[in-house]
């Protein structure tokens, strides 16, 4: 599915003294199937374009197309059952839930679908031999190492087997051969006919060649790609 | 299916949410389950309390007959019998003679009272359980009184009240017409009061009328009166407990405001990541209110289960010294059990309901928002 932008901005505090546009007029089309980096230095607004086009928030003004659908008039409900079914996320700091097991916290963005719990397991199970975390299942998150919670956050990315997979800034907290196994499970998930946009200012990231377009963002608008 | 399957992994979540903050939800258990158990301990107690004074009255007189003096009781001559004369509806009428003894041993009030049906010798006696106790005395001991004059007359117990009317008799003292009148200085040609038994309870108003027609210093108190003012009693001694428990009240609703209206960084992170991997608003605000839910209702039936044996079978031994009201000889008995379905459903709306809307409100506000700004 393609994702089409057109003169999209973002306000936050709309309307008080310290309103602030995060995006200013954005225009652009991502193609599907491929790996599409967002470049840019801290604050000039690739996260926060990110979350619109992943459904997490919406535009002030201008429109983002999904495929045929528009998203940016769609209400709440609306835009949960996409999220849900259509995108998986890997945020900066993995956004785990303490407390809960690996193998939990893979299986949460399933439960409001309410599949079949042994098939469900055995999905999660599947994903987590993959990532060669099959022995962490039972293991609480906050155990893990930096390495390790990031592929669990891939896992849950991937639970629902969604089509387009978005991850704002994933190496931020790895080091530069985590970074280039990250990269790498990127490829394996592009290869499997995913769509992946990734958020990052790390060299490791937007110069990788498993990236295949990059846009460059600064203060809120396109600059380069 | 699919519907069950979601509540399904709703409440696992849920499960998993509360165990997660064993320590702090154990606590909130514990303060919200004692809050229950003191409010359920007092309704309970003062029910059931009211509820066998009921019973009890139920076997007295329709009709007790006082005359005043200067607006208070006085002995009442033998032939103000005969001055009623024929009342249509009385189908018994009979002097009754009994009054207080202080004890100074025991610092006590005893209830003297004659009781010509139980055949009592002039120096034998029949007392309440309490005073037994109190005194230290069972049957064939003697018990020493101090008349109206400064005589001693000591009677010999020929048996105790039986316990289970204890919640009456307990300070009470039945003796001979002869001994009560010698003892305490009361005339031959008078009693303490009248009573009057009436079969159909729809006359006691009209035949309360002509009496106080026929003898105009004098007072009818029908049991219905007796009833109300116990009944007022003990709302009142309960009132004054629940003034007491207010502080802790109190503390627990601004603990559990605290709780629920201070949403942590950590609680709004998790409703951000739930919302951000799928889940709907309502899905957050049911689990939430779940976890309330589960909570307080634990906690309900937790508090007023203790307060059920607390009552029931360790006689509120917390509370008896305040809702029973004797000084020094408390009855010791056991209360009917008894559940009040609109107590229990009061008790519920005022612990439940509250906390529930108090956990909900926050977390709406929450939930509402843009799982991305909530992540921020």
């Amino acid at each position: 599915m393609r994702i089409v932008l057109e003169n999209v901005h973002k306000v936050f505090n709309q309307g008080r003294p310290n309103a602030h546009e995060a995006i200013r007029g954005v225009s652009l089309s991502i193609e599907p199937n491929r790996v599409t980096c967002l470049k840019g230095a801290s604050g000039s607004g690739k996260s926060t374009l990110l979350s619109m086009i992943g459904c997490l928030s919406r535009p002030t003004a201008g429109r983002i197309h999904l495929g045929e659908r528009l998203l940016s008039g769609l209400p709440e409900r609306f835009l949960t059952d996409i999220r849900r079914h259509t995108f998986g996320f890997i945020f900066q700091q993995f956004n785990l839930i303490s407390g809960l097991s690996v193998l939990e916290n893979i299986m949460l963005p399933a439960y409001p679908l309410a599949p079949d719990h042994r098939q469900l397991t055995a999905t999660a199970s599947a994903l987590l031999d993959r990532f060669g975390l099959a022995h962490k299942a039972r293991n609480p998150v906050q155990w893990l190492s930096g390495g390790e919670a990031q592929r669990v956050a891939i896992c849950r990315a991937l639970i629902n087997d969604p089509r387009i997979l978005i991850a704002d800034e994933p190496t931020a907290n790895l080091d530069t051969r985590l970074s280039r196994d990250f990269m790498e499970q990127i490829r394996r998930l592009r290869e499997s006919g995913r769509t992946v946009l990734i958020t990052s200012h790390d060299p490791v990231v937007f110069d990788s060649p498993v990236v295949e377009r990059v846009i460059e963002l600064c203060d809120g608008q396109v600059v380069g790609g | 299916m699919g519907w069950l399957r979601h509540q399904r992994y709703l409440l696992d979540f849920i499960i998993a949410s509360l165990l997660r903050r064993k320590g702090k939800n154990l606590g909130l258990l514990l303060v919200y389950s004692l809050i229950v158990f003191m409010l359920a301990s007092v309704m309970l107690f003062t029910h059931a309390l009211k509820r066998e004074m009921g019973q009890v009255l139920q076997a007295s007189p329709e009709i007790i007959l006082q005359r005043i003096e200067a607006g208070r009781h006085a002995l009442i001559p033998a032939d103000y019998l005969r001055k009623i004369g024929r009342l249509r509806g009385v189908t018994a009428r009979k002097g009754r003679l009994w009054g207080y003894f202080y004890d100074p041993a025991v610092r006590a009030n005893y209830t003297l009272m004659v009781a010509p049906e139980r055949r009592l010798a002039d120096s034998e006696v029949i007392i309440g359980s309490a005073i037994a106790r109190t005194r230290g005395i069972g049957p064939g001991d003697y018990l020493t009184f101090r008349a109206h004059d400064g005589e001693a007359y000591s009677f010999r117990v020929r048996e105790l009240l039986a316990s289970d009317t204890e919640l009456f008799s307990a300070d009470l003292v039945l003796m001979s017409e002869r001994a009560f009148r010698v003892s305490q200085g009361v005339a031959e040609g008078w009693y303490t009061d009248i009573v009057l038994s009436v079969s159909n309870p729809l006359e006691l108003a009209k035949i309360a009328e002509k009496l106080t027609l026929r003898l105009p210093d004098t007072r009818p108190i029908l049991r219905e009166e007796i009833l109300r003012t116990y009944d007022s009693i003990f709302s009142w001694r309960q009132g004054i407990l629940f003034v007491l428990l207010l502080g802790a009240i109190l503390a627990f609703v601004i603990f559990a405001w605290d709780k629920a209206s201070g949403l942590s960084a950590e609680e709004r992170r998790e409703i951000g990541i739930l919302k951000a991997v799928g889940w709907e608003t309502g899905d957050v605000l049911r689990m939430k209110f779940w976890e309330g839910a589960i909570l307080s209702l634990m906690a309900f039936l937790l508090g007023y289960l203790l307060a059920y044996l607390h009552v029931f079978h360790a006689s509120a031994s917390l509370f008896e010294p305040v809702l029973k009201g004797w000084a020094v000889l408390y009855p010791a008995f056991r209360l009917t059990p008894v559940i009040d379905g609109l107590q229990v459903a009061t008790l519920f709306f005022f612990s439940v309901f509250p906390y529930v809307v108090a956990t909900i409100i926050p977390i709406w506000q929450v939930s509402v928002t843009d799982p991305d700004a909530v992540m921020r």
